[in-house]
């Protein structure tokens, strides 16, 4: 096998030192009856060849070459080749988590880097290394929130991403949190803010929200505070974060990263980002880079904080996390010093010009003002209309939302030509004048 | 004498924010294609941003060098021997990052049509189809995003099983010798946690797990081999315990890299188990992550799988199915780490089925070799039989003053990574060693040596050990002043 | 050992102290402890009004690499917290029997503390422990 770095002389050798007359032999402590006394059935190995030629062929059977209006948590955006490059030098991909820092300084400095973005994005004051990803973020953001508060309610949008929530309730259920579900206002489609009460540890928004409508994060927080509450906002299009004024009354920001340039990847990896106030980041999970100095009293970086984590409390842990997403955390300090001060404004406002081009021309189900994401009322069938031209169209809400069938969310970015525009717009017109006429 | 040094290239590479000056930037958007519109007209003047405090402003280049000196601050695999015990840091081949990269690949949206998704969701049911071949289980699930992560989808299994048979239960038990991800997984899929202590031999004692299995009993996590490269030889015969008493088995597969093709857990009365597919089948570790954590289950825990479940859509093709009634749910957004699966099924590939024997026999040599050439200067921690790691303790080390950690920082300056320290702790002062399959003879050799001249700068230059490493760029940290007053991002004044 | 184990203090087999004064307690961790347990980087104490229990957990004390459980040495109420643990949480490596205090109760049962052990009976507990 090509991996493997050892001649059968060698093995002889080896096997003489430790005074062994074959390998197998040292699996004498297996008892026999759990031994597997076959072989695998599975092929023999392949040429890298023959496996570039498999995953092709796979590849083939997906949508290269397609124009996408997908958005929904997953976003398409031009990818900078400099990220890619820079994060496969095997110096960032095959080291392991940074807990000796004096052969992990790159991974650390780049950690510190990435808090230090995140918190100037967001409004917050601290920001964690990663979680696996806005999704699973999420119930760790409550439990934070209930951890807090000595509460254990979560008030939750439904314009939330829904499998966000799913992930949610499925956490929620062996915590004894309460979810109880909030609705949107008809018109703008933005969250219908509830009465927290005593027993209410969070309110959870998304902003911009599932159906690209910007929130009142403000007005959400003070909702919140007035009842001892916090606020956790969602944010699954970071790029927003570029133009949409930050959520700063936030107490708990979740993040998800993939929007800095990380491919889509039929679903991860990416990386979730828990980013707080400093006064709760005790009880924040995940891993913390901070600076400090060596015994020279160079300026260094290490990890810190850490009895909150598994490894050291334990069961009385903050969290389980243990691996997290930190190669495609580093994509994303990447893409985000690419694009920088003054880029990250330029390429959030080409998605406002791009998205807005398309839906000022269709009716829209909501008024509420809208990032890079939209709600038309147009039936599912017209999708299939574009699929003939290699355009894949918006998402059908009735998969989520029963009451919004015959409603599509289109996500419209800096990524996609102008034919694509036009195919979607020539497509989707008809049946929305109609929609709107009714 | 220092046998592989490895250079740090030490410029002086200040944090990015350091680097900037107004006006610098590292992109250009392409030409304009619709009118561009006034955001603040869009959006609302209320809904808009000023600017971003402190973002960083600098070119191409600079972004370019920053990132590639921050890295040659770093050790990775490609550098040397990474032995980190329960780590299994093996070789990443590099196909496995290439076919994850191509388009069609790296560029397909989770919730396109599953007739455009036909190629990615046939990687899923191959390599689902594989590692149940490798697990002897009976099916599996992709989902989970990490060990820790495929730890709690299989106590959500065990505790939604338990409960279709009338009773959840209310407590796991776990070895003192396991993994801190076990019992903070088990608190948060809302169990108590009881440990039990290991036998004098490092292993399962039968008898304190008889004594403590009882009705309220949900489960036991057990790593097998455990924690100390030791193969519990009666896991079958607790799995019998377990079972008498309506108990699951949860086998954590973090060191699967010792039994790949030469035992599988679904023989020895393991119920549910993860793998870590970044340790194991050798995706990357990426400095922390992504990994993937996909749980393999018997027979009676498959209704429970999360949704989606990859199944065939009648029609010669595979669909996802996100309704199952008896499903504990969804565990994360989404199929999974599809990219990490990718680089998975690659590594499968790229070995058969004589490839991933002839890798756990390596493995396991290795860290036999180690054993053999380093036992007579170090002592074991435990002296029975390991398979793919060894641990040791500094006992004799502490006699100077030293321990198992300054033994690790010297390694450093030998040009290796340190070993596992201070783990398992049941091992007092541990160094927990696991050099995979893919170090070659050589490698082990300059291992072993550099570990030998250590043990006798340990008795004839104490302060050169405890001092180490000397040959990195930034020499200790002051861990202690890091955690008193937490410095956790760069402020401009 | 016994010039670090001042004598008009009381001590726990967990390794606190109590001060008595009239109806106040103030608690601490002994020199052996905070030697024990290394550089101390945080301490969670109860906020002022929450009641103690002789025996019970009352907080912890966190070093870089653990995390330890604090024992109140009697029962009561706390009245006063060591808020300048806060910023110098290194005062209790350094002052363990004096700017370290890390609260004071309003005991409940003073008896309690008669049966705990006086300094010389400390001394040689930890001396024993420690061997």
């Amino acid at each position: 096998m090509r991996y493997l770095p050892k001649s059968e002389s060698e093995r002889r050798e080896m096997l003489d030192a430790i005074g062994a007359a074959r390998i197998e032999s040292l699996f004498e402590s297996i008892p026999p009856e759990a031994r597997l006394n076959r072989d695998l059935n599975l092929p023999p190995g392949r040429s890298e060849f023959e496996i570039m030629e498999y995953f092709k062929e796979r590849a083939r059977e997906n949508a290269p070459g397609y124009q996408s209006f997908l958005g929904a948590g997953v976003y398409h955006h031009l990818r900078p080749v400099v990220a890619d490059h820079l994060i496969s030098r095997s110096e960032f991909y095959s080291a392991y988590t940074p807990y000796q820092p004096e052969l992990a300084q790159g991974t650390l400095q780049a950690i510190f880097e990435f808090q230090t973005m995140i918190c100037q994005l967001t409004g917050m004051e601290v920001a964690n290394a990663s979680m696996y990803d806005g999704s699973s973020a999420l119930p760790e953001a409550v439990m934070m929130a209930a951890r807090i508060t000595g509460r254990s309610k979560a008030l939750v949008s439904r314009a939330v991403h829904p499998e966000y929530r799913q992930v949610l309730a499925t956490y929620a259920k062996h915590q004894d949190i309460k979810v109880k579900e909030f609705g949107w206002n008809n018109e703008s489609g933005a969250a219908e803010l509830p009465e927290a009460d005593a027993k209410t540890a969070a309110i959870v928004i998304q902003s911009p929200n599932f159906f690209g409508v910007i929130e009142n994060v403000a007005a959400a927080a003070e909702r919140a505070h007035a009842a001892g509450a916090l606020l956790i906002v969602v944010i699954a299009e970071p790029i927003s974060l570029g133009l949409v004024r930050p959520p700063s009354e936030a107490d708990i920001v979740i993040l998800e990263s993939q929007g800095f340039g990380i491919p889509p990847s039929y679903g991860g990896p990416y990386a979730g980002v828990i980013a707080t106030r400093e006064q709760f980041v005790r009880q924040m999970p995940g891993r913390l880079a901070g600076q400090t100095v060596d015994t020279e009293g160079r300026r260094g970086f290490c990890l810190t904080l850490s009895t909150r984590e598994q490894h050291i409390r334990r069961e009385k842990a903050t969290s389980n996390i243990c691996t997290n997403q930190s190669l495609f955390m580093l994509m994303a300090t990447i893409f985000m010093t690419l694009y920088g001060k003054r880029g990250m404004r330029d390429l959030a406002a080409r998605n406002v010009s791009q998205s807005h081009y398309v839906s000022g021309q269709l009716a829209l189900r909501f008024s509420g003002p809208h990032f890079n994401e939209f709600v038309v009322k147009a039936s599912a069938k017209k999708n299939k209309a574009l699929l003939k031209k290699k355009v894949i169209g918006g998402l059908e809400l009735k998969r989520f939302y029963p009451e919004l069938k015959d409603c599509l969310l289109v996500c419209v970015t800096e990524a996609q030509p102008k034919w694509a525009l036009d195919a979607l717009l020539e497509t989707y017109a008809a049946d929305a004048v109609e929609a709107h006429g009714s | 004498m220092v046998r592989k040094v490895r250079e740090h290239i030490s410029q002086n590479e200040g944090l990015i924010f350091e680097r900037s000056s107004a006006g610098k930037y590292a992109y250009q958007l392409p030409e304009a294609q619709v009118p561009e519109i006034d955001p603040a007209a869009a959006l609302g003047a209320d809904a808009v941003r000023p600017e971003i405090p402190d973002f960083p402003e600098v070119s191409e280049v600079e972004v370019v060098r920053h990132f590639t000196r921050l890295s040659t601050w770093n050790y990775g695999i490609d550098h040397g021997m990474y032995p980190l015990g329960s780590c299994t840091m093996k070789y990443n081949a590099k196909i496995n990052e290439y076919v994850a990269r191509l388009e069609g690949i790296a560029g397909e949206h989770p919730y396109q049509p599953e007739a455009l998704a036909q190629g990615c969701l046939k990687i899923m049911k191959l390599l689902q189809d594989y590692l149940i071949e490798i697990t002897g289980m009976d099916a599996i699930t992709l989902q989970p995003a990490a060990g820790a992560h495929g730890e709690l989808t299989g106590c959500l299994l065990i505790r939604a099983y338990l409960q279709s048979q009338g009773n959840p239960r209310t407590k796991i038990l776990i070895p003192d010798s396991a993994h801190g991800t076990n019992p903070a997984t088990a608190v948060i899929a809302g169990y108590e946690v009881e440990a039990i202590r290991s036998n004098s031999k490092g292993c399962l004692d039968l008898e304190a797990l008889h004594n403590a299995v009882s009705e309220d009993v949900a489960a036991l996590m057990v790593t097998n081999p455990n924690t100390l490269g030791i193969f519990e030889e009666n896991i079958a015969k607790a799995a019998e315990i377990l079972h008498a008493k309506g108990a699951q088995l949860y086998m954590d597969g973090a060191n699967m890299n010792a039994l790949v093709a030469m035992a599988r857990p679904g023989d020895f009365g393991v119920d549910v188990m993860h793998l870590n597919l970044h340790k194991t089948f050798s995706t990357p570790h990426g400095g922390g992550g992504p990994g993937a954590g996909p749980v393999a289950v018997k027979k009676h825990l498959e209704p429970f799988l999360p949704v989606p479940v990859v199944e065939d859509d009648g029609k010669g093709g595979w669909k996802l199915n996100h309704k199952r009634k008896q499903s504990i749910g969804r565990v994360r957004a989404y199929v999974g780490n599809f990219g990490v699966l990718v680089r998975a099924l690659a590594y499968t590939m790229a070995n058969g089925r004589d490839g991933l024997r002839q890798t756990t026999l390596d493995a396991v040599l290795n860290s036999n070799y180690i054993r053999a050439k380093l036992a007579d200067l170090y002592d074991l921690a435990y002296s029975g039989p390991t398979l793919h790691e060894c641990v040791f303790n500094d006992k004799r080390q502490l006699t100077s003053g030293v321990r198992t950690g300054d033994i690790a920082k010297r390694l450093i300056d030998y040009g290796f990574h340190p070993y596992t320290v201070s783990f398992p702790l049941i091992a007092a002062g541990a160094m927990m060693i696991e050099p995979t399959e893919t170090e070659s003879k050589e490698e082990l050799d300059l291992f072993i040596a550099a570990m030998r001249d250590i043990a006798g700068e340990c008795a004839t230059q104490p302060e050169l050990v405890k001092n180490a490493p000397q040959s990195t760029r930034v020499t200790r940290m002051d861990e202690v002043a890091a955690a008193r007053k937490p410095v956790l991002r760069w402020k401009s004044h | 050992m016994s010039n670090k184990t001042p004598p008009n203090l009381r001590y726990t087999k967990d390794h606190e102290w109590i001060l008595v004064d009239g109806s106040t307690g103030t608690i601490g961790i002994t020199d052996h402890a905070q030697d024990a347990l290394g550089d101390i980087v945080f301490v969670d104490a109860p906020k002022t009004g929450t009641p103690v229990q002789a025996g019970k957990v009352f907080g912890t004390v966190e070093s870089v690499k653990a995390v330890s459980d604090l024992f109140s040495p009697a029962s009561g109420e706390v009245t006063e917290v060591n808020d300048t643990l806060k910023d110098s949480p290194e005062s209790v490596n350094e002052d363990p029997y004096g700017k370290g205090w890390l609260i004071k109760i309003k005991l409940s049962d003073k008896s309690e503390v008669d049966a705990l052990m006086t300094a010389d009976q400390y001394s040689a507990y930890a001396a024993q422990e420690h061997s």
